[in-house]
């Protein structure tokens, strides 16, 4: 069903709001744990681009945040189903799209976790522009790849 | 201690990913996509979490030690240069064409998603590939200013 005066067409299907924003909540605790504890940002990007420039004292604490995330869906295991996802790219696309995440983070000094929910937390202008750009990017990406190239 | 603490950050914010659906890569594309099927899910988690992330950041600003009794580490870069916004598109680009960014990438590699492990092992490339070009930048920088 697509109204065509409506600017937007919301996919109520597919629409999450309670669970995003539950979820929004425990990404926001993690993060409040790593600063009180850690007294650091929860920039994945930046944690993970550290472990490639190792330096005293800087690889356990980055190993650890890394091992955590991807130790997530065990701990989710023992407690529910786990959700399924789909990823709907070729490995070509994935291999581009990786080099572009892993190059763009590290020289924009940040990714959605970093500028995108510590930076903005922190009211960060420099935070606020990365995020803009990386929205607005990948906005123009997916309106291509979907609607003027027509995938 | 601290890598104690670290790892259960990193599995929170796995487990707050999970929840909040972000680990699916065509949910957030499908947020991506404006002119299709608009799903504004990944908008509610940013909301959520900058919700308790102005709270904790607040927080910790006023500290000048962790809980751990460590130095607070928080960025103080303030300038909006090229790089900035140039390695900021790269990103959004890369992340438009897979819908994975560095963190629910390596929650999915958790998942045992294949086609994770490529997008990981090509993002890590990408990663060495900036430290590798940031070295010989250096280098040049010192050999100019030899020179002058």
């Amino acid at each position: 069903m697509r109204d065509s005066t409506a600017l937007v067409t919301i996919a109520w299907q597919a629409f999450t709001p309670w669970a995003s924003l539950a979820g929004g909540f425990v990404i926001g605790l993690a993060a409040a744990l790593l600063v009180l504890f850690n007294g650091r940002i929860a920039g994945i990007s930046g944690i993970l681009g550290g472990l490639l420039r190792p330096s005293a004292g800087e690889v356990a604490w980055r190993a650890a945040f890394v091992a955590g995330l991807v130790a997530a869906p065990l701990a989710w295991a023992l407690l529910a189903a786990l959700p399924r996802i789909h990823v709907q790219a070729d490995g070509t696309t994935l291999a581009i799209a990786g080099l572009l995440v892993g190059y763009g983070t590290r020289l924009g000094s940040g990714c959605t976790s970093g500028h995108g929910v510590c930076g903005l937390s922190r009211l960060s202008p420099r935070s606020l522009v990365a995020t803009l750009a990386f929205m607005a990017a990948g906005f123009a990406v997916v309106f291509v790849v979907r609607h003027a190239l027509g995938a | 201690m601290r890598a104690l603490l670290a790892f259960v950050a990193g599995l929170v914010f796995g487990l707050g990913l999970l929840l909040s659906g972000m680990a699916d890569p065509a949910k957030v594309l499908g947020f991506l996509d404006l002119a299709g099927a608009w799903d504004p899910s990944l908008a509610f988690v940013m909301a959520g979490a900058i919700a308790v992330g102005v709270l904790a950041f607040t927080f910790a600003r006023r500290r000048t030690t962790t809980w751990l009794g460590d130095a607070m580490r928080l960025p103080t870069a303030s300038d909006i240069d090229r790089r900035l916004v140039v390695g900021s598109l790269l990103f959004g680009v890369g992340w438009g064409l897979a819908g994975f960014c560095p963190g629910p990438a390596l929650v999915a590699l958790g998942l045992g998603e294949s086609k994770a492990v490529v997008f990981v092992a090509a993002m890590l490339a990408g990663m060495a590939l900036f430290e590798g070009v940031e070295r010989v930048r250096g280098r040049l920088r010192e050999r100019a200013r030899g020179a002058a």
